[in-house]
């Protein structure tokens, strides 16, 4: 009886361990067999490459919102990645104890604060911001990038600090012992040996920011073509998705399936480098 | 123990021979202090321009477009947060236990279900909106109601609480397990009576981040639980969260204010979850 219940626990558990491969197959499914027809109906060429969208008259080209989703996401990189990582240097080797007591939970915030607010905030502060000092509408890459760049914070930050703090002692004291003031022997030493973890860390805020929604759907301007600078408006993967499900039907609704598989296509790839990467340091 | 330490004099000397040093030290400081800054500016603001605008109106029970209550939000929030939580938590937990206890070094079988649990923890919120909306509100026929929204939601947060949970199952020392088989209790009342209870800050702690997950989401949901302003009769209507009522407030361009009250009553929801959570997790540090 009781080995009759242990066996059974075992494998009721086993079951549950199954739930998550159970859900990525079923997430698969359902995205590629919704999406694919419909890019293969529209022409995959025409669609990956096309650089005019419009679904009043059946043109379905989604080049315009890959390009935007790259652009907003590389400038969150230039704009996140130096501050990120200079904060997790700050956080692992700078900062005395009961610091970090402090700046830990204020980190974890920066990540707990919904997309939601992000957007808000972008849409009254920084928007009026830029219209004030550039022009043009306010609304753009480079707002888009900004709010990104501060969404990302937290993910390179946490990620970049453990892979520091991963670095064994004696790498920092033998920098040390070779006469090396404390500054020299953390960015020289401990940082480039921790450079695996902290691209892993970027790598991971780059999927972060590709895949942000609602804060870039509020700043971004939204309008279907290639930016032609950095003030002009510019339209996402994922704000696509979103701005046109509500009343598309047929071909277009097939179009922005389409678009959400391209969109988990990128991701996959940057989730399995990042996999990769992690491996590779542990 | 003052033997390296050194006074703000020679430091300062040591400084003015290395000027790269002094360089180094001054970035990090700065965006430790730009990273803080912002964060302080952004909660400060919402917040202070915010509060003047929570008017008693704003919690009225039912919606229309004079008083636009965000009560019914609030209320469908809740009911979304229960019931993906309560489809989430077995499961999540459930695997975690088979991934700590159960499973052997080098199961095929493990390595397989961390790639799926962290592809899971990868993909975008939208994806999942979308597949939600294909798989449980056209190919189930759900509709959009607040069921399909709370089936999505928990695939969402399945991968953090199979980790927070992980991580705490891991955190509880191995002589609390040998203790119990010598006292010839067998692995199932050792996971449940010994390893689970010593574990249960960690895992309150994941389950509250969750928490606090699905209060903030948007992309998700607008298109599995949909915008309706009111309370729906049962779990098979639809009804927008909190999150979705201030996007589509400040969508709509006429209700900033009632946005601004919106934001602050989501940020001090997150700001206790979040406080919570840490709190949880300070104690199981400290055993």
């Amino acid at each position: 009886m009781k080995a009759f219940r242990e066996k059974l626990m075992h494998i009721v558990f086993l079951m549950a361990a199954l739930a998550s491969i159970f859900s990525v197959a079923l997430i698969c499914l359902f995205l590629f067999a919704n999406g694919i027809p419909g890019m293969t109906k529209i022409g995959v060429a025409e669609f990956l490459l096309g650089k005019t969208w419009q679904p009043t008259n059946q043109i379905f080209g989604i080049f315009p919102m890959i390009i935007g989703s790259i652009y907003v996401t590389a400038g969150a990189v230039i704009l996140g990645v130096p501050i990120g990582v200079l904060t997790a240097i700050f956080m692992a080797k700078f900062c005395p104890d009961s610091l970090h007591r402090f700046l830990k939970p204020a980190i974890d915030l920066l990540a707990g604060i919904p997309s939601i607010v992000y957007g808000f905030f972008g849409m009254v502060v920084l928007v009026p911001l830029i219209f004030g000092q550039f022009g043009g509408s306010g609304k753009g890459v480079l707002t888009a990038s900004i709010i990104l760049g501060i969404m990302i914070l937290p993910t390179i930050i946490s990620v970049s600090e453990a892979a520091i703090r991963a670095v064994p002692d004696i790498y920092y004291e033998g920098s040390l012992a070779l006469g090396a003031t404390h500054e020299r022997s953390v960015f020289f030493a401990l940082v480039p040996a921790a450079k695996s973890g902290i691209l892993a860390g970027t790598i991971l805020g780059i999927g972060r920011a590709i895949g942000e929604t609602m804060a870039v759907i509020m700043i971004a301007g939204n309008q279907a073509k290639i930016p032609d600078g950095i003030l002009s408006g510019v339209r996402t993967m994922t704000a696509n998705i979103v701005l046109e499900m509500g009343y598309a039907a047929d071909l277009h609704r097939e179009a922005l399936i389409a678009t959400g598989v391209v969109l988990f296509v990128f991701i996959l790839i940057i989730n399995l480098t990042f996999s990769a990467l992690k491996r590779r340091i542990l | 123990m003052k033997i390296n330490q050194q006074n703000i004099w020679q430091k300062f000397h040591a400084y003015r021979n290395n000027p790269l040093s002094l360089i180094l030290l001054v970035l990090v400081v700065l965006a430790t202090l730009i990273t803080l800054g912002i964060l302080i500016l952004l909660i400060g603001y919402i917040l202070i321009k915010g509060f003047p605008f929570l008017k008693p109106e704003l919690f009225a029970f039912t919606y229309n477009t004079e008083n636009v209550s965000m009560m019914p939000a609030i209320i469908n929030t809740l009911t979304v947060t229960f019931l993906a939580l309560l489809l989430a938590i077995p499961f999540g937990i459930g695997s975690a236990i088979y991934l700590v206890e159960y499973a052997t070094r080098g199961n095929r079988l493990v390595g397989l279900i961390r790639i799926t649990a962290e592809t899971l923890a990868g993909i975008p919120s939208i994806v999942y909106g979308l597949f939600g909306f294909l798989l449980f509100v056209i190919y189930l026929g759900w509709g959009y109601s607040l069921l399909a929204g709370a089936f999505t939601l928990s695939i969402m947060i399945l991968p953090l609480i199979i980790r927070t949970t992980e991580e705490a199952l891991m955190a509880v020392p191995d002589i609390y397990r040998e203790g119990s088989f010598g006292l010839g209790a067998g692995k199932l009342r050792t996971v449940f009576r010994i390893v689970l209870p010593s574990a249960m800050p960690g895992i309150l702690a994941g389950v509250i981040l969750g928490i606090g997950r699905i209060t903030g989401e948007t992309a998700a949901l607008i298109y599995t639980a949909g915008t309706v302003t009111g309370i729906p009769e049962n779990v098979m209507g639809s009804g927008r969260t909190l999150s979705i009522h201030m996007y589509a407030l400040s969508n709509e361009g006429l209700y900033t204010d009632q946005a601004y009250a919106t934001g602050v009553v989501l940020l001090v929801m997150v700001i206790g979850i979040n406080a919570l959570s840490a709190v949880l997790a300070r104690k199981l540090t400290r055993g």
